[in-house]
């Protein structure tokens, strides 16, 4: 796609361009929405995944930068910058009718921003409540105490939703709606629920047992990560990445430290390269052991997920001679790791490659296998490619709807271009496909550990970094895979010790953002399956 | 074989002696409910510790260790935690029905109990339509279930009632065709005397094949009737936190647990009556010196070992397997094992027609 700007152009006249890490395309909000859509539906660009939306304020404007993905030409990524013309009232056009993945997204901008996006249907704040005062990431907001006091009440309005229509003539109108109707039998899962995984709460409209609707409830453990960002060193931003999911640790702030080492041009030596990617493949064999774990508990199986927790201890127990910590682990540092292999490492792994084989076959039997298992999970939470697609589900999700989408493939970083692994892709479209990838994934992981653990080259484990890191002016998008999907990190920076905006686009934000479709028509027991299936993390939600 | 019919008619003639016949039956009546509410509560005791200790191992574990040796003394601790709990009102319940659910649920579970044949001569009521009235009592279970989910208003609490309703009137009748599958191959209803048709060899061995079935078909009936997983759908924890019963607190929740526990063994207990000979040794025709080996053995101890080993059974099929969903369930019982289960009886009918069994 070298002529990719003389195409747009074509297109669209008023559009701009910015060279960088990827091109950057400045478009008018009038034109944004053709453009967008000659984009997604145009099959000689075909950029049919919204990687990312990054909501900003630049103090004399704000706008959104929408990261596109074009998966039939290479995966090549596009950035597209559109600002509000009306900074008093901004308003940008709504993409989720051409990206699903978008009615998410652009919540979120709006709750942060107050970017209002016309024609989205469904204008809630996402994470804060809806009578929150100001919008958290912009600029000029009052973080005081006295602008937002601690509610004493429950929200009375939480069913109200409201949408802005353009008509014909381009007026702009705002038009209530409700959430659900009066004859809707809301049953509330969560916040406080066994079977969210953490504090996420669904509002289910149910009729007898099946689900007609499930209205996502965020928020419950968002800490303003990315607000907090600003105000810290980037050494210092490192930590929040384990604490967002907490079972891609070290995936998630590997990404982050690639990012920043990308911006400073940091060259990180191979062995620090190669231990990233064994602790990246550990993490995922013990996110999918504990997710194994949760989805045979979800279904009641409660022996299975003590099966799949004594193997996890053991990777656990990996990490915990080698980082010091078993969760929130702090490993990855800019330029390299913390600290050099314990030196049982080596003889460990290979042990839990060793048991690994037959402990899956046991899995198998007492899980798998079983017939109520198998009926509980085929055929349950339909999701088609183009969905997963369009609601840009990656990782073992979006694989069990036979997209492949890894990003260890895609956008080949780290360790992985030098070692044989097969991508996992299953074509069930359901949540045993989505289990199955997982169980399959493990193999994998050990499969990529054993390539690599004779192979650890001697030499430095920390790259020389300055002592005071700043970036310079620029925005940065890296993306790794997690245990859950494809985790990006955007760094804009104005040449400063903090950066300027950081954005965390997290695998499990768009895995709920598909509750409602693959839940609707199944039963209150599929609501269980599915999201066990899905996986999700909640922390790395709400971020 | 000691038949405690002695001990019985010993105290009774005792009591005669010094007092009116009125009055002797009122304090029998006494002395047997303190028995039945002690036993009762020392089984569930029992069984507590048995399935945290069983489930345990399963899950490469160790189960309570703290509390007393072993973790003995863990279950009354819990139990007297259990009894200091507030009971707390909730608003918006209805207040009576509220509290009457958990007393019918325990009710019924007690009058079960008393109808178990502990050994011989060593029972309370006996009656001609015993197993009959067993199966009536069971269930009046299912009402206190219904009042616990309708009366808490709460979400949660009337789906789970509503599963229990649609699921215990469905497995029902598959229990009850099991038991009336041996019914019709004893020939009476009176507990007593399907113990003693069992002397030559239990009924799992006589009924050969159709028995055999019937015991498969009941033990699975029975685990959905004692809201066990896999059928656990009405408390079903991942789903409904805990079903019908999630607003009770205090001792009004112990009595559900108390009374999910003995419903447990009384099942067991039933099963073993019906198809392993109840309180009766095992004994094999023709070997005369194994059954007097045998019949040394205390009725009550063979009783109770069945009972037990089939209540190991139904926990441990609870912790191995995941939940079936509401719609696989009903569809299981209705299309496969009530069908099953009328073709099982009739097939029972013609061998004892034609005398095709032991």
């Amino acid at each position: 796609m070298s002529d990719i700007k003389e195409r747009i152009s074509k297109i669209c006249p008023s559009a701009a361009f910015e060279d960088g890490e990827n091109l950057l395309i400045n478009v008018p909000e009038a034109d944004w929405y053709s453009l967008a859509k000659q984009l997604k539906e145009d099959p000689s660009f075909n950029f049919d995944v919204l990687t990312a939306l990054v909501g900003m304020d630049w103090k004399d404007s704000v706008g959104v930068i929408y990261y596109l993905t074009s998966t039939s030409h290479d995966w090549d990524v596009i950035a597209v910058k559109v600002i509000a013309p009306d900074l008093k009232n901004p308003m940008i056009h709504s993409v989720s009718d051409l990206w699903k993945v978008a009615i998410f997204q652009e919540r979120e901008a709006y709750d942060f921003f107050g970017i209002k996006f016309i024609n989205h249907p469904d204008m809630r704040r996402f994470f804060l409540r809806n009578d929150w005062k100001g919008h958290p990431l912009r600029k000029d907001y009052d973080a005081s105490q006295e602008a937002n006091p601690i509610p004493t009440e429950d929200e009375k309005n939480e069913d109200d939703t409201c949408s802005y229509i353009e008509d014909e003539k381009g007026n702009i109108k705002r038009v209530p709606g409700k959430v659900f109707t009066e004859e809707d039998y809301v049953v509330n899962i969560g916040p406080q629920h066994p079977s969210t995984h953490g504090v996420m709460r669904f509002r289910a409209a149910v009729d007898g047992e099946y689900v007609k609707k499930v209205d996502v409830v965020s928020g419950y453990i968002h800490r303003g990560i990315e607000k907090l960002c600003e105000g810290m060193t980037y050494p210092q931003i490192l930590h929040f990445t384990d604490r967002m999911d907490y079972m891609s640790a070290h995936q998630n702030r590997h990404c982050l430290c690639m990012c920043i080492e990308k911006a400073l041009g940091i060259e990180v030596p191979a062995r620090a390269v190669v231990i990233r990617t064994m602790m990246d493949e550990l993490m995922r064999i013990s996110s999918h052991l504990l997710s194994f774990g949760c989805t045979a508990m979800d279904l009641g199986a409660t022996t299975a997920f003590f099966y799949g927790f004594r193997e996890r201890e053991q990777v656990l127990d990996i990490f915990e001679k080698t980082c010091g910590a078993r969760m929130s682990m702090n490993y990855n540092v800019i330029g390299g790791v913390i600290a050099d292999l314990h030196k049982d490492f080596v003889k460990d792994v290979k042990e839990l490659i060793a048991i690994m084989p037959e402990r899956l076959k046991e899995y198998h039997k007492v899980f798998t296998g079983n017939i109520i298992a198998q009926n509980r999970l085929k055929e349950v939470g339909y999701l088609s490619k183009e969905d997963a697609v369009n609601y840009a589900i990656t990782g073992p999700s979006g694989r069990g709807s036979d997209w492949s989408c890894d990003c260890r493939k895609k956008h080949p970083y780290a360790a992985y271009p030098d070692v044989k692994f097969e991508e996992v892709l299953e074509k069930g479209c359901d949540s045993f496909a989505r289990y199955m990838v997982r169980m399959r994934e493990i193999e994998e992981s050990c499969k990529i550990l054993e390539q690599l653990v004779d192979n650890i080259p001697e030499g430095d484990i920390r790259a020389q970094v300055p002592k005071i890191i700043k970036l310079p002016a620029g925005r940065w998008y890296q993306q790794v895979e997690a245990s859950r999907g494809t985790f990006g990190v955007y760094i804009e920076s104005i040449g400063d010790k903090t950066p300027y905006r950081v954005h965390f686009q997290s695998p499990c934000f768009n895995l709920v953002g598909v509750m409602d479709l693959c839940c609707s028509g199944y039963m209150i027991a599929d609501l269980i399956t599915i999201g066990a299936a899905l996986d999700f993390v909640i922390p790395d939600i709400d971020r | 074989m000691f038949d405690f019919a002695k001990w019985t008619s010993f105290i009774n003639d005792l009591l005669l002696g010094f007092l009116p016949e009125w009055a002797t039956v009122l304090v029998e009546c006494v002395i047997i409910g303190v028995l039945v509410l002690l036993a009762y509560a020392l089984l569930a005791i029992f069984y507590i510790l048995y399935e945290r200790k069983l489930c345990a191992w399963f899950q490469c574990r160790l189960g309570p260790m703290r509390v007393g040796r072993w973790g003995l003394l863990q279950v009354f601790a819990d139990m007297f935690k259990i009894l200091l709990k507030e009971l707390i009102a909730l608003k918006g319940t209805d207040r009576f029905l509220f509290k009457l659910a958990p007393y019918i649920i325990i009710t019924s579970s007690v009058i079960m109990f008393a109808c178990l044949p502990w050994g011989n001569g060593l029972q309370i009521i006996d009656f001609n339509i015993g197993i009959f009235f067993v199966l009536a009592v069971s269930s009046v279970g299912v009402l206190g279930i219904l009042l616990a989910g309708w009366s808490s208003n709460n979400k949660y609490t009337l789906i789970g009632a509503m599963r229990s309703g649609a699921q215990m009137v469905s497995y029902e009748l598959s229990l009850g065709l099991a038991i009336i599958t041996i019914v019709l191959f004893a020939g009476t209803m009176n507990i007593n005397e399907l113990v003693a048709e069992q002397t030559s060899a239990w009924f799992i061995f006589r009924g050969h094949i159709p028995a055999i079935i019937a015991f498969l078909i009941y033990v699975v009936a029975a685990t959905a009737e004692t809201n066990r997983g896999p059928f656990d759908l009405p408390e079903a924890e991942h789903e409904l936190t805990a079903g019908y019963h999630t607003e009770y607190s205090g001792i009004h929740f112990g009595f559900f647990y108390l009374a999910e526990y003995l419903n447990l063994f009384i099942v067991s207990g039933i099963a073993s009556l019906m198809f392993l000979g109840g309180w009766m040794p095992l004994h094999i025709p023709g070997w005369e010196g194994f059954n007097n080996v045998m019949n040394y053995i205390p009725g009550i101890v063979w009783f109770l070992g069945k009972a037990f080993f089939i209540s190991y059974i139904i926990i441990w099929f609870k912790w191995t397997f995941p939940r079936v969903r509401i719609d696989q369930m009903l569809a299981f019982e209705w299309k496969y094992l009530m069908p099953l289960s009328l073709v099982n009886l009739v097939v029972m009918a013609v061998c004892v027609a034609l005398d095709w069994h032991f």
